[in-house]
């Protein structure tokens, strides 16, 4: 009902701040099945394409003594390998190349959704719910694989008084499965959030007198986002990392 | 009609509602960063290991405000 | 509301490609919440996962860690190295100390056998200036003896012949025994 309000007015404000998440296929108009290359190929594929410009390309040389691009590549394998080290300690380190997968895929999601006109994967709930359910599977399973019924300690708190012990147990559980669906919609939520807001100030910009309070306004939310761009990613990646640990070290 | 308009009415009060909590999760990520500093400038030595808990607290108290920014979406452009 | 918006997108027909977007291409609702499109997404975004994880796991990662192993032996290597050279410079130092201090003792020791030699030389001239010096005192002082003992002589000479003139003169006989006794007698009063 809003979207016609908008459409009808044509001449004061239009706002169309969601139009941005629309998926569109890439050739043409048809129907979007599972398999048609749409605008969500199209940024994904540019983010695998950075990745392997960045990592690939970049590190070609191997040098002791490294380029700009390679000393990038490898300042962030290190913050990623010391994220997993400092919170999961030193058995979370051979699932580095999942958790560095995560965090470059939202990272490049993010950064290559700020660009103009550009379509941001990782603001969309469903791209941003694989990611999280699958972490909250992989962790599930790697806590019972490694502890078997032992990982259900995660829930019972051996040191608080045994009347509150069911009680807590329950708020626990419920916080376990409530992980995953925050997980997601937080990353989902920031992005779609930031690049909504940035729409709306676009539309006042269509008059004259505030426009520049909009142009100025458009310009601080967009420096917000570049921040909210890397945070959310880290923030993605080192909750991952917590879930690992308590699927590792369940006691503690 | 009558009930349409109302509901019309109550969808948009509702999302204005629900963009309060937006406003309370800024109250909460500022508690979170306003405790970090005073206890980081109380001992600066221990500052540096927190900065994790720091971003994992801001996230936290940061997801709820985008919550209740969901629901406000829902409530204008999804009911 | 939504609803109803659907059954009139539905009743447009063939303008109409998605239950989600408009005939002017605007979204209906969220499009996040677009049923319709979900699956492309998934898909797409387990492609993209499977690629960049495989391009990782088999290229990137190890290459990087390669690239900083080799870094950090080189830089142990290096410190190694430089540490060696440290223990190096402080023996050089302290060589290079030791050699300094013999070389001060040794001049010293010059210095004071130059001096020791000096000394000796400078005493034995003293003791020959000596030698010599007392040497010609004596002869002076036998000479000077002599020429004092030459004098009295000389001078009772005289004073005996002058008395012996005086009394002849005089007109008298001098008795030459009589005029030494009286001239020795005067010279030594």
């Amino acid at each position: 009902m809003a979207t016609e309000a908008h459409t009808e007015e044509g001449s004061a404000l239009v706002f169309h701040p969601l139009d941005q998440f629309i998926v569109k296929p890439l050739f043409g108009d048809g129907p979007v099945q599972w398999y048609t290359p749409t605008n969500v190929t199209l940024w994904m594929a540019l983010a695998v394409l950075a990745i392997v410009a960045l990592f690939v390309i970049g590190t070609r040389g191997r040098a002791i003594v490294p380029t700009r691009v390679q000393s990038v590549a490898e300042v962030m394998y290190g913050f990623v390998y010391k994220m997993i080290e400092d919170v999961t300690g030193h058995d979370g380190v051979k699932y580095f190349p999942y958790i560095m997968t995560l965090f470059l895929f939202i990272l490049f999601g993010n950064f290559l959704g700020l660009l103009p006109k550009s379509f941001t994967t990782t603001s969309h709930i469903a791209v941003t719910a694989v990611l999280g359910f699958g972490v909250f599977f992989v962790v599930t399973a790697i806590g019972f694989i490694k502890h078997g019924f032992h990982f259900l300690g995660l829930f019972w708190m051996s040191d608080a008084p045994l009347i509150l012990r069911p009680i807590i147990a329950i708020i626990e559980v419920i916080s376990y499965f409530v992980r995953p669906v925050s997980h997601s919609i937080r990353l989902a939520g920031n992005i779609m959030a930031g690049h909504a807001v940035i729409k709306v100030f676009a539309g006042f910009a269509a008059i004259a007198a505030i426009s520049p309070v909009s142009v100025a306004a458009i310009t601080a939310i967009y420096g917000l986002e570049v921040l909210v761009a890397f945070i959310q990613a880290y923030v993605f990646t080192i909750l991952t990392c917590v879930y690992l640990k308590d699927a590792l070290h369940p006691g503690h | 009609m009558e009930i349409a308009a109302a509901a019309a009415m109550g969808k948009f009060i509702g999302a204005g509602l629900a963009a309060i909590g937006s406003g309370a999760a800024a109250i909460g990520v500022g508690n979170v960063a306003g405790n970090f500093l005073a206890g980081a400038l109380r001992n600066p030595s221990a500052a540096g290991g927190q900065t994790a808990t720091l971003f994992i607290g801001l996230a936290f108290a940061e997801a709820l405000g985008i919550f209740a920014f969901l629901v406000a979406l829902l409530l204008m452009f999804a009911v | 509301m939504s609803t109803e918006t659907t059954a009139t997108d539905a009743a447009h027909g063939a303008a109409q490609v998605s239950a989600c977007v408009n005939e002017h291409g605007s979204a209906i609702g969220m499009p996040q919440l677009c049923a319709d499109w979900m699956p492309n997404q998934v898909f797409w975004l387990i492609v993209t996962l499977v690629v960049i994880f495989l391009v990782l796991s088999r290229i990137a990662l190890p290459r990087i860690g390669a690239v900083l192993a080799e870094r950090r032996g080189t830089i142990t290597n290096d410190l190694a190295a430089a540490e060696e050279l440290k223990q190096k410079a402080v023996e050089a130092e302290k060589a290079y100390n030791d050699a300094l201090a013999a070389a001060k003792l040794e001049a010293n020791k010059i210095v004071a056998d130059a001096r020791a030699a000096i000394q000796k030389e400078l005493d034995a001239a003293t003791a020959t200036a000596d030698a010599q010096i007392s040497a010609k005192a004596a002869e002076s002082e036998a000479r000077i003896s002599e020429i004092r003992a030459g004098a009295m002589e000389a001078v009772t000479e005289v004073a005996k012949d002058t008395a012996k003139e005086l009394v002849a003169a005089l007109g008298g006989k001098a008795d030459a025994r009589a005029v030494t006794s009286a001239v020795t007698a005067r010279l030594k009063g």
